[in-house]
Formats: structure tokens, sequence, C-alpha cells
């Protein structure tokens, strides 16, 4: 009980915090609609090829850009926790009874919660520009439960990483490094059957993939059996990243 | 019972940087006690260790009756920590980071509105409460940080250089209201800090730690009583000339002993003003810039336990020393 009392308490504290800078809220609003309207632009013609499920691209790209929010909007969520180590108030915190587990659950919950905000923006924008959504309210709630999967793995990888290399350039340089390649080894703008092989091989053991076939088949209302293997693959993801934050956040602990 | 006991405390960083060296000391309920010395002593990770920031290498400590590695958390709720550098949230107003704090405490409702208010109200912030903490001066900060550090009311308080970078008026009002806060609370306080003057004027009790051991503890006056006479400094142009005059010096009668720093020579004399003369005639020959006399203060007390001046030393401690950040 102390644990969700303390990581309502810290979780409150950081998204104050980023409410009090309008340009950071502008930017996480406006920038996911830019990016469908710039892909859905670039891409429109695509689904005269085989695969896509669909005639209207935006129908395609709308939960696929969810996804691709959650995992962008996640992926730098170890900065906060960096800031708040330079700056001395991660002691200031630790020295209070607060859960450790809270205390480092923080940083994670506040992406996810954000991203629930970015993905709705989009697929509410993607609806507006024509695309149908056939799974309705339930299926608009597993795109965004996918994407908080998504988006807490990516939050706790990012946060164990910054307790890692302690530098903010690294984490910028190491996380673009594994998330643009995950972004595109995966059917987020391209329907597998238009892949190459090897990509659709490889996005097979793709998180990013994972996500991003539970939240379509969510969006377009396929039968839940389809939802089945990736949500479980995608659960047990989210997991193991916390557990590797969590031990990271141990170690850190131990070390000092 | 002592409130604070530490025994034998060690702490190595990987280097192996040896930043404690095995201190003891014990703090009394409603003491506040200094631990004094230069940048790079030790004082930071002896307070992080305490304040169950820290592991120890070796040795323990127990604050409040609990040990703070086996039962850090009944040791956290004892305590309450300003660190060296302000740690309040900047986007949040004053009101704001003082709740949020308390919340994490287990303060809800009524108490912690009415606490957070009253500590606002002490500390001079009742007026600036609804301002975000960007706005903040440095002294604000400061007052802010000390009010985050009692909202729970804590038996003891760690203070770490709380006046480190204020300037000199924010300082003393910070200190009266350390002091006044410590008598009315009944709070013990363990602070560190390397201005000589403010362990000297606020501190009951002085622990001197240099290169992570103490070298002398116990209140100012008996410090300084133990340093019998008067120093009289004499400053020469150049350390050479610093060290011919203290051989001149060393012979000269009544003087007790001679320390030599840099370009001056402190010599211990049972009465300065006397002396001076015979000095002046003993170093006949060796051209002198400057002669000034002190009565004894913590900087001798430093100066004569460690054979080094307290400013060479701070300007030589290496602020990575063990310590995580500046």
């Amino acid at each position: 009980m102390t644990f969700l009392r303390d990581l309502s308490t810290l979780t409150g504290r950081l998204l104050l915090r980023n409410f009090r800078m309008p340009a950071f809220l502008v930017i996480s609003i406006v920038q996911p609609i830019i990016w469908l309207l710039l892909f859905g632009q670039l891409f429109s013609g695509v689904t005269r090829l085989a695969g896509f499920g669909t005639d209207n691209y935006m129908e395609f790209l709308a939960p696929g850009l969810a996804i691709m929010s959650a995992l962008f909007g996640s992926a730098y969520s170890g900065m906060a926790l960096l800031m708040d180590h330079d700056r001395a108030i991660l002691d200031r915190l630790l020295v209070t009874p607060a859960s450790r587990g809270a205390v480092i659950g923080a940083y994670v919950a506040q992406s996810g919660l954000t991203v629930i905000v970015q993905a709705s923006v989009i697929l509410v924008v993607g609806m507006l520009l024509g695309a149908d959504i056939g799974g309705g309210v339930a299926g608009f709630l597993v795109v965004l439960v996918a994407g908080s999967l998504l988006g807490a793995g990516f939050g706790a990888l990012s946060n164990a990483l910054a307790l890692h290399v302690m530098r903010h350039d690294a984490i910028i340089a190491i996380m673009n490094f594994i998330i643009l390649p995950l972004t595109f080894l995966s059917s987020m703008m391209m329907a597998p059957s238009g892949m190459p092989d090897w990509i659709r091989f490889a996005a097979g053991f793709n998180p990013v993939n994972w996500a991003v076939e539970l939240a379509r088949a969510a969006f377009f209302g396929s039968a839940p059996g389809a939802l089945l293997v990736p949500a479980a693959a995608l659960v047990l993801f989210t997991l193991v990243c916390v557990l590797i934050a969590v031990r990271s956040f141990q170690r850190f602990m131990a070390k000092a | 019972m002592s409130i604070i006991d530490v025994e034998a405390l060690k702490k190595t960083y990987p280097g192996p940087v040896e930043a404690v060296r095995g201190i003891s000391f014990s703090v009394e309920p409603g003491e506040i006690f200094a631990l004094l010395g230069p940048n790079g002593a030790g004082k930071s990770s002896t307070v992080r260790m305490l304040a169950t920031l820290a592991r120890p290498t070796a040795g323990r400590a127990a604050v409040a009756g609990h040990d703070t590695v086996r039962e850090a958390a009944a040791v956290r709720r004892e305590i309450g920590y300003v660190a060296q550098s302000s740690t309040v949230d900047e986007q949040l107003t004053g009101r704001e980071n003082l709740r949020l704090q308390g919340r994490l405490f287990g303060l809800r409702g009524d108490a912690l509105r009415t606490r957070a208010d009253a500590l606002l109200d002490l500390l001079g912030l009742k007026e600036a409460a609804g301002r975000l903490a960007r706005t903040y001066s440095g002294g604000m900060r400061r007052r802010l940080d000390l009010a985050m550090g009692l909202i729970h009311r804590p038996r003891v308080l760690f203070l770490d250089e709380p006046s480190a970078g204020l300037d000199p008026e924010s300082r003393s009002t910070l200190w009266t209201e350390v002091t006044r806060l410590a008598r009315e609370e009944g709070i013990t306080v363990l602070l560190t800090t390397h201005y000589l003057e403010e362990a000297d004027r606020y501190a009951g009790r002085v622990a001197i730690i240099d290169r992570g051991r103490i070298v002398a503890e116990g209140t100012p006056d008996d410090l300084k009583a133990r340093l019998e006479g008067d120093a009289v400094s004499i400053r020469f142009r150049e350390p050479s000339l610093a060290r011919e005059g203290d051989v001149r010096l060393t012979r000269l009668a009544g003087v007790r002993g001679t320390i030599i720093d840099d370009t001056v020579v402190h010599v211990r004399v049972p009465d300065g003003a006397r002396a001076i003369p015979a000095i002046v005639t003993a170093l006949d020959g060796v051209p002198i810039e400057e002669v000034t006399m002190s009565r004894p203060s913590l900087d001798e007390v430093y100066l004569s336990v460690t054979g080094r001046s307290f400013e060479e030393a701070d300007a030589a401690g290496e602020p990575s020393n063990g310590k995580t950040r500046k």
C-alpha cells in the first residue's frame, strides 16, 4: 500500500513539473500530429500493395504511430532520473522512508502516463483524418494498453541505462541507436507482406513489432485470438525490463 | 544514551580513495555538533553514511538508536537531511515542494497543511509560498531546503554545508533560524562546515576532521584553551626567507613552537605583545613584510593539530575526493 501511495505522490511530482513547462506540453501533443500528417502523406499510395488489410493508409498508420509515440516518449525517461540525481533531489527522496521501488517506479510511471495522452491524441486525430476504428472503444483502450506496456518497458530500460552510464549525452546516443532500427524493423509503417524476408524474420523478435501488431489488431477489431500471442510477449518484455531497472537501482544504491 | 553513535566508521571509494579512515564520535540529544574540516576531508561522506545514503566500508553507526545499515528504514523516519546543494524542485512552488516532501513521510490532510504553513511562516517564506521555487533567491532556496528537512519533525537533522554559497547576510539569517529551531523543536543537529567561525560561533561541540580522521574534538573553548598564549604571524617576501626566519625564531627563548606556512611563520608565545620586540630583533637582517598577532581561534587549533593552515588544506582538497557532486 505504501508503494502505491508513494508512487502516486512521486509520479504526481514529475507530472506537475512537466505541466509547468508549456513548451514541453505543446511539443509532446503537436509532435505526434505532425508525424501522422507527414507519414500519412508520404506513404499514402502504399496501400496499393497487398497485405495492409485496408485501402486507407491512415487506418493502418494511426495505431502504428500510437506505438511510435510510446517508444519515442519513453526512451529518454532516464534523463529525468539523471537530472534529479545530479541535483541531489534523488538523495533527498532516498533519505525519506518512501518505498525504494516507488522512487524509481515514478520515472517509469510518468512516461507511461504521458504515453497514454500522446497515443490518444494520435488515434483521435487519425480518426478525424478518416481512419475507421473497427475495434471500437475496447480497441482504442487496448491500443493504449499496448503503448503503455511498451512505454513502461523502454522507460525502465532507459532508467537502468541512466543508472549505469550517468551521462545525458550517452543516454541520447544509445537510445537513438536502439529505437530507430527497432522502428523500421517492424510493421509500424509497412505491411509484413511487403517486407524483405530477413526484416520480417527480425520483426518477429522485436518488442516494438509485438506492440504494433497488438495495437493494430485491436484497432481493426480483429478476432481476440489474434491479440493473444503479441500481448503475452509484450507483457513478458515489460516485466523483464522492469526487473532490469530494479536490479540496476539496487546495484546503484549498494554502490553508494 | 547518545542519539548519534559512530564507531570506527570507514568509507573507501573505488580508486581506491579512502574518504573516511575510521572515525568515532557520539552526539547527545539536543546538541549542535559540527564536523569541521577543509574540502575533501571526509565530512560529506560521513554524513551520507549517517543519513543512510552511503554504505560504510567498515565500522558501524547508530542514529536515534537504530543501526544505519540494518535498520535504515527506522533511521529514515527519525532524520532530516539537507544536502550540500539546494534540492528544491524549481518547477514547483515552495508550498508544493514542502507538501510533497511531507507526503513521503505519510503526512496527510490537515496535519500536513498546518505543519507546512507553520514552517513556511517560521522560515519567512509565507509570502513566497505560492511562487515557483525557480524565482527564489539562494537564501530562500536554502530556507526551503531546511523546511523540507524539518517537515516530519525529525529528532536528528543533518546539515551538509548549510551555508555554502550564501552571502554573509543570508548565512547569518540561516544560522539564527537553525539554532532557534534546534532549541524550539528539541532537535539534535549534526552539521558540516568549512567555515571555522561558524563552527566556533554556533556549534556546542566541534570535531576537527582532516584527511578522513578526527584530529581534535571538544567545545570550541576547550579546543582553543589547549593552545596556550598567543600566535604571532610573521610574513616574509619569499618562502626561502620564511625558512631562514623560522630557524632563528625556533632558537628564541620563550617560543613554544613554530609552523611554516609558505611565506608565513606562525610562532606560539606566552604573551604576544611582549614577544614582538624580541622577535623583530631576532630577525635582524631578514626583511619582514608584516607582523600580526592573534588570540587563539579554531584556525590556529586546526593549524596546530594538522600542521597546515586551513586555507591551504581547503585549496588542496580535491573536490572529487570521495564526493559524488560538488
